[in-house]
């Protein structure tokens, strides 16, 4: 008897968690949708669910009438050279301030620490006058420059290293090894799942900054997608389609990374926010 | 003549030697180099720079003399400066505690399912990845004031983000669907955490779901929930991008936080002294909102 009633509880709490889920993703779902449907089929009453056919008008209006194009590889190359330079260097200075001693360690640690606790939007407007001074603005120098310095990626990959058995470490030794074969034959492998998760967080992270590209780019070729697609809306007004394209193309690289890689993406956040 | 050459090779190998020996002291600094040179430029001297950048009267530029603490003295006095506050506090107040809440709610919900889990995990989870422009269209399109779905569904004409009572909610709630997934993440690792046995040595004791919930749950989760509302207030107090793209700081600057204030006296009116006086503002409420945080959770703990 008392387990019957269990389970009629459960199904419900199952069922509540469903719906909770699906009207979580709707929003995601609707949009899409709308992406699909032609400009007057968008704001018909009571609206249709499942458009058929679909219309892709408004994917082919917002590529042939906006830089869109241009914005991706914009994107792709900053999000992706930011990711490799980021993650290479702290994955260094990790290993460095986890495995080697060296004078001034300490000085760096203790500084790394500090600075993860700024927040880089204080320091916009010293950084700007710096990248201004030597004619960085708007170019892709400055947009990358800044965004690989990533302390809590260092405190990530040294907490990582510091649970490395030290016999792996001492057996490459003796065979003759030197750092930088024990990190990139030993360590690096050892971590790869880490490493592989802490670079599609940034990845997705570089990919979404909207704060830094807003600041320092100001012409339309250099813009980077989310900054670029807001001047969309502006040039289109209320269409509510297009609008809706060009938030289907902008999600695509980061949503099919989660979808894709979906532990390591969780592993990845897990790690920034301290837990292993 | 053999044992001069000998002498000779055998202090090569010594001077050789210490030299090596500095090398190898220096070494690691080479694996540090890298990131440590770009810390120092894009961060420690910006950390720097702003503090006396705020005791000058610089434009954008940073063309401008010193002024000493003239910069402190105007803040102190800006109504417009203290109202930023004041929307960022309430933005706070609307977001922190509301987010860890249905974060731990939803993990809750999640950490009992074993075949959809999944699936329910990626579908509270996948907002959180998109951009916030997307999230942006999301909003305007979803809450229009005529067309979108939800004021259908309500049969209403509500303009979320050009009410004054309700926009900065709107915005908190936006934040909260677009934020909530990482959150509920933390918390399901915590939970997952929690031994078994407990709860089996509960029920076997007799105590009931409800019960094991506040006695076993709750307690046991309480290290994550106070780093998950750190995290969220430390963050929450930087919000800029979402109001910037849903209303601007608006209507009638109801919406103005402390950083689109700073980004409009700084970016647009070329105020760059007194907009890294804002900055530190920021900063000095950030530590000092946190460190009160940190010791009143800490206070709640020890009973415990």
């Amino acid at each position: 008897m008392k387990s019957k009633r269990f389970s009629v509880l459960g199904l419900f709490c199952t069922l509540f968690t469903l719906v909770m889920a699906l009207a979580w993703i709707f929003p995601i779902y609707w949009i899409t949708i709308t992406s699909l449907k032609s400009e007057d089929q968008t704001i018909v009453v009571p609206p249709s669910f499942i458009p058929w056919p679909p219309n892709f008008d408004s994917f082919v209006y917002v590529l042939q009438t906006s830089p869109f194009i241009r914005w991706y590889l914009n994107t792709i190359f900053v999000s992706v050279t930011v990711t490799f330079f980021s993650i290479l260097f702290a994955l260094m200075c990790g290993y460095a301030l986890s495995q080697l001693e060296f004078p001034g360690r300490k000085v760096v640690y203790t500084s790394i620490l500090v600075g993860f606790m700024l927040p880089f939007s204080a320091l916009a407007v010293p950084l700007f006058m710096m990248l201004n001074h030597f004619k960085l603005v708007n170019t892709f120098a400055g947009l990358i420059l800044p965004q690989i310095v990533v302390p809590l990626s260092v405190i990530v990959f040294k907490q990582f290293f510091d649970d490395v058995p030290r016999d792996f470490r001492d057996a490459a030794l003796v065979e003759g090894a030197n750092n930088w074969r024990i990190l990139f034959r030993v360590y690096l492998p050892l971590n790869w799942n880490i490493t592989w998760a802490m670079s599609i967080v940034t990845f997705i992270g570089t990919w979404n900054n909207f704060f830094w590209p807003l600041i320092i780019t100001n012409s339309t070729p250099m813009l980077t997608i989310p900054v670029g697609m807001t001047q969309i809306q502006l040039a289109y007004g209320v269409q509510f389609a297009e609008i809706c394209a060009t938030a289907v193309l902008a999600s695509i690289p980061t949503a099919a990374a989660y979808i894709l890689f979906q532990k390591r993406v969780t592993q990845g956040v897990m790690a920034v926010a301290g837990i292993k | 003549m053999e044992n001069v050459a000998l002498s000779n090779v055998g202090r090569k190998e010594v001077v050789r030697g210490s030299k090596r020996s500095i090398r190898r002291r220096l070494a690691p600094w080479l694996f540090v180099l890298p990131f440590f040179s770009f810390y120092v430029l894009f961060l420690a001297y910006p950390a720097l720079r702003v503090c006396y950048l705020s005791l000058t009267n610089s434009d954008i530029a940073g063309q401008g003399s010193f002024i000493g603490a003239a910069n402190y003295l105007t803040l102190f006095q800006d109504q417009d400066f203290w109202a930023s506050v004041l929307h960022t506090g309430y933005f706070v107040l609307l977001t922190v505690v509301p987010n860890t809440l249905v974060g731990f709610l939803l993990a809750v919900l999640v950490v009992r399912l074993k075949r959809l889990r999944l699936f329910v995990l990626g579908c509270f989870f996948l907002p959180y990845i998109l951009p916030v422009s997307v999230v942006y269209d999301t909003a305007i399109w979803v809450l229009d004031t005529n067309f979108g779905i939800v004021n259908l569904f309500l049969g209403s004409n509500i303009s979320w983000f050009q009410d004054p009572v309700l926009a900065m909610p709107a915005v908190a709630g936006v934040t909260i669907w677009w934020t909530v997934g990482l959150n509920m993440l933390l918390f399901v690792a915590g939970l997952q955490n929690i031994p078994k046995e407990y709860y089996e040595a509960a029920a076997l004791d007799g105590a009931g779901a409800w019960q094991r919930f506040t006695s076993i749950t709750c307690p046991l989760i309480w290290p994550v929930a106070s780093l998950v509302l750190l995290l969220q207030l430390i963050l929450q107090f930087k919000i800029f991008d979402q109001i910037y793209l849903l209303t601007l700081g608006g209507p009638f600057n109801s919406t103005t936080v402390v950083l689109l204030y700073m980004y409009r006296q700084g970016f647009q009116q070329g105020r760059g002294g007194y907009a890294a006086t804002i900055a530190l503002m920021l900063v000095l409420i950030i530590i000092v909102v946190s460190l009160i945080q940190f010791r009143i959770l800490r206070i709640r703990r020890t009973p415990q």
